[in-house]
């Protein structure tokens, strides 16, 4: 009896990691399906609105994060990650950073560190604000794409080594 | 102001509840509690930049967490039974700390400057002068990436060290096998 016991055990757990290789169920994908452009719309709206509306890069960046985690929990991580790399992500993180800072080098043109010289514009307008609406942009691509690794690196690499574990033992 | 301090109490509770559960999940629930709870109140505080922030980090933190969970163990097993000892401790620590609130706090408390009038005044500037200066009509927008942009670059910096420091102490390409 206790054999027996054991061994269905294991095979829940084996149907367990499968099942999260798999992704969730029919109802929950057509969901996502459904809801995971119109986060990633949203969330761009908050990263251009955020010199008018509140919001701004940091909220924008974290939505984003939040779609691409919501298509990694319900369709499984070997479907989610044919469509994105990881590299690809590294690279976001990098190039939202050097936007800020640039935008940021770029007032030593006119005088100092984070002056904003472009020009201003008509308040309430979307291209207004001078370099605020570029930082924002900067800093949505730069948490989005950082976020979303952290992420990766503490749901998905800490189980592909345990199942790397289970198939040596 | 009264629902401000019923959600305080609130989140209060559900802290206490989130520390002395033994259940993992029930005690990740209760904080999710707390945070949503947090949210409102900095809806009531005319704050929705923090309230956008907060609920979605909450979020991703309680996904992250609830995926641990459900990886690892479900019962905490540090959490002990209270003894009659540690009630007793508990309950006069608790009388200590009214009396001193009400005795020597009052004293103390009283040179603070009142709820919703901060000591400093640069703030009124930026209320009066950021529409004309900035050319933006979200004022937090032209703080933190115009007056104190220079803070946001700091604050983008450490997130970037945060996300290099756990891909590298997680990473699994490049690691020596033991």
């Amino acid at each position: 009896m206790k054999v027996r016991g054991r061994k269905e055990k294991m095979k829940t757990k084996e149907e367990r990691v499968k099942e999260e290789k798999r992704g969730m169920t029919l109802i929950v994908r057509t969901v996502t399906r459904l809801m995971a452009g119109l986060i990633v719309l949203y969330s761009i709206y908050i990263i251009l609105h955020g010199h008018l509306t509140p919001g701004g890069g940091f909220a924008g960046g974290v939505i984003f994060t939040a779609a691409f985690v919501l298509i990694t929990l319900a369709y499984g991580k070997e479907e989610a990650f044919a469509r994105m790399r990881e590299s690809f992500f590294h690279f976001l993180e990098s190039l939202g950073g050097i936007i800020f800072l640039v935008t940021a080098l770029l007032g030593f043109i006119a005088g100092y560190f984070f002056l904003n010289l472009l020009p201003k514009g008509k308040p309430l307008a979307l291209p207004s604000a001078g370099i605020i609406p570029v930082c924002n942009i900067g800093i949505g691509i730069k948490v989005g794409a950082g976020l979303f690794m952290v992420f990766l690196a503490l749901v998905i690499i800490g189980f592909a080594d345990e199942n790397k574990g289970e198939d040596k033992k | 102001m009264l629902v401000l301090y019923v959600l305080l109490a609130f989140m209060i509770v559900a802290a206490l509840v989130a520390i002395e559960t033994r259940d993992l999940l029930s005690s990740l629930i209760s904080l999710g509690a707390v945070g949503f709870a947090l949210t409102v109140v900095f809806l009531l505080l005319q704050a929705p930049d923090l309230a956008i922030v907060q609920i979605v980090v909450e979020i991703l933190t309680l996904v992250i967490m609830i995926a641990v969970i459900f990886r690892t163990t479900r019962i905490d097993t540090t959490v002990k039974d209270r003894s009659l000892r540690e009630i007793v401790l508990l309950c006069v620590g608790l009388v200590v700390l009214l009396v001193f609130l009400g005795g020597l706090g009052t004293l103390i408390f009283r040179g603070l400057p009142s709820f919703g009038e901060p000591p400093l005044r640069v703030s009124e500037y930026y209320l009066r002068e950021g529409l004309q200066e900035t050319g933006a009509s979200d004022l937090v927008a032209s703080i933190i990436l115009d007056y104190r942009g220079y803070d946001t670059l700091g604050e983008a910096m450490v997130l970037f060290t945060a996300v290099m420091g756990v891909l590298a102490v997680l990473r699994t390409i490049g690691r020596k096998k033991s």
